[in-house]
């Protein structure tokens, strides 16, 4: 793990006025540069925490910093370095694309730039809309114009907010593209999502947060490894009245005596010499087969397995 | 210090004004045309001098005041929930300002619209009636004073107020009374001696006795306690504000 990481979380709790705990305890070091989704269900304090680290919630207890300064005693610094695409498509309807977003750079404490103001418009296809009403725009350009603010201040960090909920596949893809082109100019990206499809397409990390819990932060590529299920399935070309003995105990059998099946779990390292010691076994037993399929599962399957089995 | 942040709310209100520029301004500009016809001209005619001044000049510096009074209230109460209504009040609370620039950006322009209503009411008001103003530097200073304290006013209307009933029955129902039982047509001098007394709790008597002294030199008040109560009055507002931003009130979780 990196040395200075840019977002560090530690032991924060929230608890609402309604005695509601919202968060239980959050440890959390987001890398710089990198895109952390922060994945978990509906209610389990992503937008909390998110809220917390912007300045829209107040801690109960528990600090945080952003690019070295505590979002509390040096908030002034902590906030200029982030940007935030809020959850909810909330705009001044009756403004221009131009200056709602010369309006947030002014507002974080930026000189008026008209060049990078252009830049940023340009970064998320709006220029042609720059003299458009927001309220003439599309869900989806809202949305866009809602990055384009958050974006207008230069920030190093930027919070995405289920920055593709209700928005359509198309819509989803170039959300992708732009956060992509994001990191590659260094900016840290941390995005919360229920898509699971999302974190799995974009994340270098992913976080699961439930019932105000983190319960794993884990690189991708290893969460998928380690949580991962591999299943190997032998078509037989003659049907087997009982598992072959000696060859792998975890071998079952399906009830029509046609398919041998493997489940591997874990690190999939292992797995390739698995099945080709399978095969292997097969062939020295004379026991033919016509296909061989191996599948790999999700990270959905993996998410569930994890939140299902906390209720 | 964040000055952009200022610069950008207080361009950002003005904006918003301009683009309302009918309603901004026109509206009060009637009705205040309005009131003349009614109470300077047709009535006033019919009525004696009040310390040496006509009735339709007396009126005069009421008349501002009240529109300055709710002109203020309504801007700035509105400028403020209206982010709060459209959930775009969150840019603000990321931002990296305190509630010295936040105060700055929107009761400055709030204040500002009020200001310069003032002076197109004044300007409209020579028309209907001949007056003079004895002191204008102070009248400035009190139509400044009094814009910035009840766009203060309307400010904390604005982050306590959860829907739009109570934005506008706060202004309907304590304000609008207020001003005008509050010598904005008559002298306090005219009414029965309880109701005289009485008078002397309501803030506004303060705000037109002291506006109407920097015009004619006379008032039913002394002036120096009429600036002084206005700043006890925006003192007050301010210390409200500055508790609502440090505790988070209506405006962080
Ligand atoms: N202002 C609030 N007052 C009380 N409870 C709240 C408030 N905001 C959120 N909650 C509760 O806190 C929990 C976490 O909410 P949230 O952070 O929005 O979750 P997520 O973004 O992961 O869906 C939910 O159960 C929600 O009902
Ligand atoms: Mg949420």
């Amino acid at each position: 793990m990196a040395a200075d990481p840019i977002v560090v979380v530690s032991g924060l709790e929230k608890t609402y006025e309604t005695g509601f705990k919202a968060l239980k305890g959050i440890d959390l070091a987001i890398e710089r540069g990198e895109i952390f989704a922060l994945l978990g269900p509906n209610g389990a304090g992503k937008t909390t925490l998110i809220g917390i680290i912007c300045g829209l919630v107040r801690p109960t207890s528990g600090t945080v910093t952003a690019d070295g300064h505590d979002i509390v005693r040096d908030y002034r610094a902590a906030r200029a370095a982030i940007g935030l695409v809020p959850q909810e498509l909330a705009t001044d309807t009756f403004e221009t694309v131009w200056n709602t977003v010369s309006f947030s750079r002014g507002l974080f404490g930026l000189p008026a730039d008209r060049a990078e103001v252009e830049r940023v418009l340009r970064e998320l296809s709006l220029w042609d809309k720059k003299d458009a009403k927001i309220k003439t725009l599309s869900g989806g350009m809202k949305r866009r114009v809602l990055i384009a603010k958050a974006l207008a201040h230069e920030p190093r960090i930027l919070f995405l907010d289920e920055p593709t909920a209700g928005v359509d596949v198309e819509l989803r893809r170039d959300m992708w593209g732009i956060v992509r082109r994001l990191r590659e100019r260094g900016v840290t990206i941390i995005l919360t999502t229920h898509y699971i499809e999302e974190a799995e397409e974009m994340a270098d990390r992913i976080g699961v947060i439930d019932k105000g819990e983190l319960i794993l932060v884990e690189e991708k590529h290893r969460l998928m490894r380690s949580l991962g299920r591999t299943r190997v399935s032998v078509g037989l070309r003659e049907a087997l009245i009982a598992v072959p003995p000696g060859i792998d105990d975890r071998l079952t059998l399906s009830s029509d005596g046609t398919t041998l099946s493997l489940v591997l779990d874990g690190e999939t390292e292992d797995d390739d010499d698995s099945i080709a010691a399978l095969v292997k076994a097969l062939s020295a037993r004379g026991i033919d087969f016509k296909t061989i399929n191996t599948t790999r599962s999700s990270l959905e399957e993996i998410f569930i397995d994890l939140v299902g089995s906390r209720s | 210090m964040n000055l952009q942040a200022i610069r950008a709310i207080y361009l950002f209100e003005m904006s918003r004004t301009f683009r309302t520029l009918l309603q901004s301004i026109a509206s009060p500009v009637i009705s205040t045309a309005l009131y003349f016809i009614v109470f300077g001209s047709a009535i006033g005619q019919h009525m004696a001098t009040i310390d040496g001044v006509p009735y339709g000049a007396f009126i005069v510096p009421g008349l501002v005041m009240m529109t300055l009074l709710t002109q203020s209230i309504a801007n700035a109460s509105f400028g403020i929930y209206l982010p709060r209504f459209t959930g775009t009040i969150y840019e603000l609370l990321s931002a990296p300002v305190s509630v010295v620039e936040v105060l700055a950006g929107y009761v400055g322009a709030a204040a500002s619209k009020s200001v310069l209503l003032g002076a197109i009411i004044l300007v409209t008001a020579r028309f209907f009636v001949p007056f003079e103003i004895v002191h204008p530097v102070w009248m400035v200073a009190f139509l400044v004073l009094i814009a910035v304290t009840f766009s203060l006013f309307g400010f904390i209307l604005g982050l306590w107020a959860d829907g739009f009933e109570k934005l506008q029955i706060v202004p309907l129902m304590i304000v609008t009374p207020l001003a005008f039982l509050g010598g904005t047509f008559y002298s306090i001098d005219m009414l029965p001696g309880i109701w005289r007394t009485v008078s002397l709790f309501n803030p506004v008597v303060y705000l037109v006795n002291g506006f109407r002294w920097s015009f004619y030199g006379a008032s039913d008040v002394s002036p120096g306690v009429s600036f002084g109560m206005t700043f006890v009055f925006m003192a007050l507002c301010v210390g409200v504000v500055t508790w609502m931003f440090r505790t988070g009130y209506r405006l962080r979780t």
